[in-house]
């Protein structure tokens, strides 16, 4: 059986005190007892269910809790309250058994900077155990897979941000690993070694392996998700494949408009349009408004000689296909890109 | 525990420090052997030092390189792995329980540091004779001795490289080290410290003083040292509380 990943009601609580005062040896303390450590909630009680064989996006904006998901699912971050599960085993009281089945590719480059990019692929199946012979074929495998070849006998240090996310990428497949966390894989990548990437992904799990990755671009979980959990303020706001959760925005379109001044009997002419299925004001600009519709360019001369007809200015128009975007914005009234 | 990921992490280091094995001597020899030509060389042989001084002065530089290589070599790794690289998160999540991440870097920095000890007295034999009056009454005695004050020195390293921010290196040297090494009678015997009762004290909460010491009463025993048993016991509770807390700095940096 293909190991899955399950959280319960995940809670990660830091608290900001200097990290050198966590082990009370040399770093200055807190001033006073009673001056409270300022406290950041990155995880509020996430449930996920992740079943073994499917690639699984979490999707969000910065700091809605996704590394730290990926941190508690990799042993790196403990959670504060709440369980976590790779397979069979619970992540913080089994953590060897755990790495065993996991690939980890962090957000930040951790390259081993005194190897070269063979011998940090050839060291990592070492780490786990496999045999000297296995672990020269796969590492040259890798390497070829990766367009890497040709620097494979270079100390890493010199190579782009490019080839270390590939070669990152390549060390975490070094073991085979049932479960394959990915935080946030394409970042800094160009289109076409993304292609390639999501390509390599998607034989990944054709072979039979589970994939977590973390995202905040829109096209990347829609070509490659099967299902997605969309999270916010470290809470699971919405879940789904990438058509359901797209076909549960009301309409699908989004047309954001911005008015001269401020009209309430405006807002609710608009709500009778032919097609419009929700108009949300928004609540710090009062004269902004989100419509959400079945039907885009075609709803904004009617919009536009509406504001005529009750002389209000529309200032600007703006016009978004079905979208996760704006299944966003319809579940939290923020932008991702905010 | 799982000995074939703690055996390839050995062997990562190996291969890093095979890599970089002519800086690495540099850096090892280089101080110590400085330290031993002018004072046991020059200084003896124009006479402001008498030549016995040569045999007093060996130990305790064979002292400070062990300390100095043990805790550079655990420590400046760890510095730059967990705060500029993260290149130690790939070992992180090798199937193995963290601590033996950390004791892997003890043990091999505690090689290291028996390395840059028994190096000293070849090349010091060198430079140094004659004159230099070895006597090694008990060859396991010394093995021991040597042995606790790697792994003293590598847990030294390993608590200090997991406690100090990537900008308070220099004070780390300059604070813990150099204080350590003045008042760790490498330069002199603890009974020439007679005239000052309070110092003489003092300094026994200095781990280097029983290294001295030790070494001094394995290597060249006909100067005055502390009771060898002292020193022993002494090494051994510095060596198991600077692990303890070297691995409590550890976890916490590993894990947040």
């Amino acid at each position: 059986m293909i190991a899955g990943i399950r959280t319960h009601e995940l809670r990660k609580v830091y608290t900001s005190a200097p990290p050198l005062a966590a082990g009370g040896g040399f770093g200055p303390r807190r001033k006073s007892k009673n001056q409270p450590a300022r406290e950041v909630v990155a995880l509020d009680g996430l449930s996920l269910n992740v079943t073994g064989g499917e690639i699984f996006g979490l999707l969000g904006p910065n700091g809605a809790g996704k590394s730290t998901t990926v941190g508690i699912l990799t042993t790196r971050v403990r959670p504060t309250s709440g369980q976590a599960w790779i397979g069979e085993y619970d992540v913080w009281a089994q953590q060897v058994e755990v790495k065993r089945l996991i690939g980890v590719v962090g957000q930040r480059p951790n390259l081993d900077f005194a190897l070269t990019a063979r011998e940090i692929l050839v060291f990592h199946g070492a780490y786990f155990g496999i045999d000297t012979r296995t672990r020269t074929t796969r590492a040259t495998e890798l390497l070829d897979r990766f367009k890497l070849s040709d620097r494979a006998d270079q100390l890493v240090r010199g190579f782009s941000g490019g080839m270390m996310q590939r070669l990152a990428i390549a060390r975490a497949m070094m073991h085979d690993p049932q479960v394959l966390f990915l935080d946030e894989p394409s970042a800094g990548l160009d289109p076409q070694t993304r292609l390639l990437l999501w390509e390599i992904i998607r034989e990944y799990n054709q072979s039979g392996k589970t994939i977590l990755l973390t995202t905040h671009n829109m096209e990347e979980a829609d070509a490659l998700c099967q299902r997605l959990a969309i999270i916010d303020h470290g809470r699971n706001i919405a879940l789904g494949t990438p058509a359901e959760l797209k076909a549960s925005v009301p309409g699908g379109f989004l047309l954001r408009l911005r008015f001269g001044t401020h009209s309430p009997a405006l807002f609710e002419q608009l709500k009778t349009l032919v097609g419009v299925r929700e108009v949300r004001v928004q609540d710090d600009g009062d004269s902004n408004a989100d419509v959400y519709a079945d039907r885009g360019g075609s709803l904004v001369s009617e919009i536009a000689n509406l504001a005529a007809t009750t002389s209000v200015e529309l200032s600007d128009v703006h016009i978004s296909e079905p979208s996760l975007e704006n299944l966003f914005l319809h579940h939290t009234g923020r932008s991702l890109r905010e | 525990m799982n000995w074939k990921t703690f055996v390839a992490l050995l062997w990562r280091d190996a291969r890093v420090a095979r890599r970089n094995v002519v800086p690495l001597l540099l850096q090892t020899f280089l101080q110590p052997m400085m330290f031993v030509f002018i004072f046991g060389r020059v200084m003896v042989s124009s006479g402001y030092m008498p030549a016995a001084y040569k045999s007093l002065l060996l130990p305790g530089i064979m002292a400070i390189s062990m300390v100095f290589t043990g805790v550079w070599a655990v420590a400046m790794p760890l510095i730059a792995e967990f705060q500029f690289t993260h290149e130690i998160e790939d070992r992180l999540l090798a199937p193995i329980e963290n601590d033996w991440i950390a004791i892997e870097k003890v043990l091999f920095g505690a090689a290291q540091a028996v390395v840059a000890g028994l190096g000293v007295i070849p090349a010091a034999w060198v430079l140094l004779r004659p004159g230099l009056e070895l006597n090694l009454p008990s060859p396991l005695t010394f093995a021991v001795v040597t042995l606790l004050v790697a792994l003293f020195s590598a847990c030294g390293g390993l608590a200090l490289g997991c406690s100090v921010g990537q900008n308070q290196i220099g004070l780390m040297f300059s604070m813990v080290l150099t204080p350590m090494i003045f008042f760790g009678c490498t330069y002199y015997p603890w009974s020439a410290l007679a005239n000052f009762p309070i110092l003489q004290k003092a300094v026994l909460v200095n781990p280097l003083v029983y290294a001295s010491e030790g070494l001094r009463g394995t290597l060249v025993p006909q100067f005055p040292h502390l009771p060898i048993v002292a020193v022993l016991l002494a090494l051994l509770i510095f060596d198991s509380l600077l692990l303890m807390v070297g691995l409590r700095q550890f976890r916490h940096k590993a894990v947040t």
